[in-house]
């Protein structure tokens, strides 16, 4: 089994489609949703797809013929340990708690998997220590 | 018998090398192993740090003069404008001051920070020419070992105590405290709570005027009280006021810093501040000053302020006490709240132990203030009104 986390981009016209019962019904993917978003021009999605490698891959070539936009560039959160002075701010922010901090060492720790890359600690920071990494 | 020291007893242990320095931290576990009576016995020098947000922050500089001179009348440091209504070459360059071209992605704090990394700083000045000084313009660039004088002046640091804040409007808030999310989302913290300065000494007992202090790294003084000084403030049992209280205005050598212990910041859409390392050196007088410094985060508590009424006097939504802060979560209203700091406790945990450092190495000695601070006045606010009703 594997998991790969995705960002899908909706154009309009495929806001409508069913595809996330396509991933579960003719892929045996098991999608979990991390974030949705929908505004004036297009949707996002943010979800984690579980199930063998070879299906994830037939998954995303089906979502990219039914014209989403598959975006895997983003690849981590970059933090520049030079620039961050542990103070944070950035997990006041973050919901899913990738970015945490606390006893013993109060040092920043940050956990790619929990990310959903919502992108609020970027501009939260007051250092400008963190970048989104394509 | 009870324990009494002078600071020229404890200075001599610190000549000698033979003087015990213990942290706000270390001391708490001290007291409550062997008593407050016998740690002023054991222990002649807490060492306390903080690492926070700062906005009341500068620095004044002295360029040197041109050929032919000039009296500087308008001056922009790398785009930043600082103000130069004093002396000829004199000037004072404040934390938040925003870039002309860069707006808040860069700011006075960040001239600093170039400043004491050692970096070149673009000077630009205007001026409007005199039989003393007739040059009008100046275009040219300074670093830190071009200047005469570079110190920084801060009349605000090291509040005793803040809020914490809380947003319970529907919106999104981008404050001083960090972004607050809309409906109670998180609540954001900013004190080295018992690591703090002067809440280890919450009557500025040793703390006042020429207290000797660790300030970025350097070697700096209390110059005065700081700006809204606020000695009566509310106070719990324990002498620990439980809102902003206490401030101080702190001077060092600019030159003598280290990035490690100051940082420039931009809070988004506010404004740029300056993160400033402030440590102080506690001398154990009596057991008094013990028991005072062995305050721990259960102990110290503050106050929660809805900070989405955007008025003077904000709502509260009661008090909290650090240890709850810290654990991660707090209950306001029923509503389990995220808790996130935004004073750095590792960075003030660092300058606490580089402190004590500096002491048992006979490198750092304790300086009795020459005044203390006057525990009677009051914070006033400003009041809109006419000549006549002043």
């Amino acid at each position: 089994m594997a998991k790969k986390k995705f960002v899908l981009h909706f154009p309009e016209e495929s806001v409508e489609k069913p595809v996330t019962y396509h991933l579960v019904k003719d892929y045996n993917l098991i999608p979990n949703i991390l974030r949705a978003q929908i505004d004036e021009n297009e949707g996002t999605l943010v979800m984690d797809l579980q199930g063998s490698a070879e299906q994830i891959d037939k998954g995303i070539a089906f979502l990219k013929d039914q014209g989403v936009g598959i975006q895997e560039a983003i690849q981590d959160l970059a933090i520049n340990r030079d620039r961050c002075v542990d103070c944070g701010s950035c997990t006041g922010v973050c919901k899913p708690g990738a970015l945490a901090i606390g006893p013993d060492d109060w040092k920043l720790d940050f956990d790619l998997d929990k990310c959903i890359f919502c992108e609020l600690c970027i501009n939260t920071c007051p250092t400008r220590a963190i970048k989104v990494q394509f | 018998m009870a324990v009494k020291k002078t600071y020229e007893e404890i200075n001599e242990k610190i000549r000698r090398g033979e003087a015990v320095v213990v942290t706000a931290e270390e001391i708490i576990d001290i007291v409550n192993e062997e008593g407050v009576e016998k740690a002023a016995q054991k222990v002649d020098v807490i060492t306390t740090g903080t690492f926070g947000p700062m906005c009341s922050t500068g620095a004044f500089i002295n360029f040197g003069h041109s050929d032919p001179p000039i009296k500087m009348t308008k001056v922009w440091l790398n785009d930043v404008p600082a103000y130069a209504g004093l002396a000829a070459v004199d000037a004072y360059i404040g934390a938040t001051e925003l870039s002309e071209t860069q707006g808040m992605a860069y700011g006075g704090a960040h001239v600093i920070e170039d400043l004491i990394a050692g970096k070149n700083v673009k000077l630009e000045s205007e001026a409007y020419g005199s039989d003393c000084y007739p040059r009008k313009e100046i275009v040219t660039y300074i670093n830190k070992n071009t200047l005469n004088e570079a110190y920084l002046f801060n009349p605000r640091n090291a509040y005793q105590n803040y809020a914490v804040a809380v947003n319970s409007s529907a919106r999104m808030l981008y404050t001083y405290m960090g972004t607050l999310l809309p409906k109670l989302g998180n609540a954001m913290y900013c004190s080295a709570s018992q690591l703090s300065p002067l809440i280890n000494d919450p009557f500025y007992r040793t703390i006042g005027i020429g207290t000797r202090i660790f300030l970025a790294g350097a070697q700096g003084y209390v110059a005065w009280q700081g700006t809204q000084f606020n000695p009566q403030q509310a106070r719990g049992e324990n002498g620990v006021p439980t809102s902003p209280a206490g401030t101080l205005a702190l001077i060092g050598n600019l030159k003598d810093m280290n990035t490690e212990f100051i940082r420039a910041a931009t809070f988004h859409n506010y404004g740029t501040t300056m993160f400033v390392g402030v440590g102080i050196p506690i001398p154990v007088l009596d057991a008094d000053v013990v028991e005072k410094a062995s305050v721990g985060d259960k102990d110290i508590y503050t106050t929660i302020v809805d900070y989405s009424v955007p008025q003077r006097s904000k709502p509260n939504f009661g008090k909290i006490s650090y240890a709850e802060l810290r654990s991660g979560k707090i209950e306001i209203n029923g509503k389990q709240v995220r808790t996130a700091p935004i004073s750095s406790y590792s960075k003030a945990r660092k300058i606490a132990a580089a402190l004590k450092e500096w002491v048992r190495q006979g490198k750092f000695f304790l300086q009795q203030p020459v005044e203390n601070f006057s525990l009677d006045q009051t914070f006033k606010p400003l009041e809109i009104v006419t000549e006549e009703e002043i």
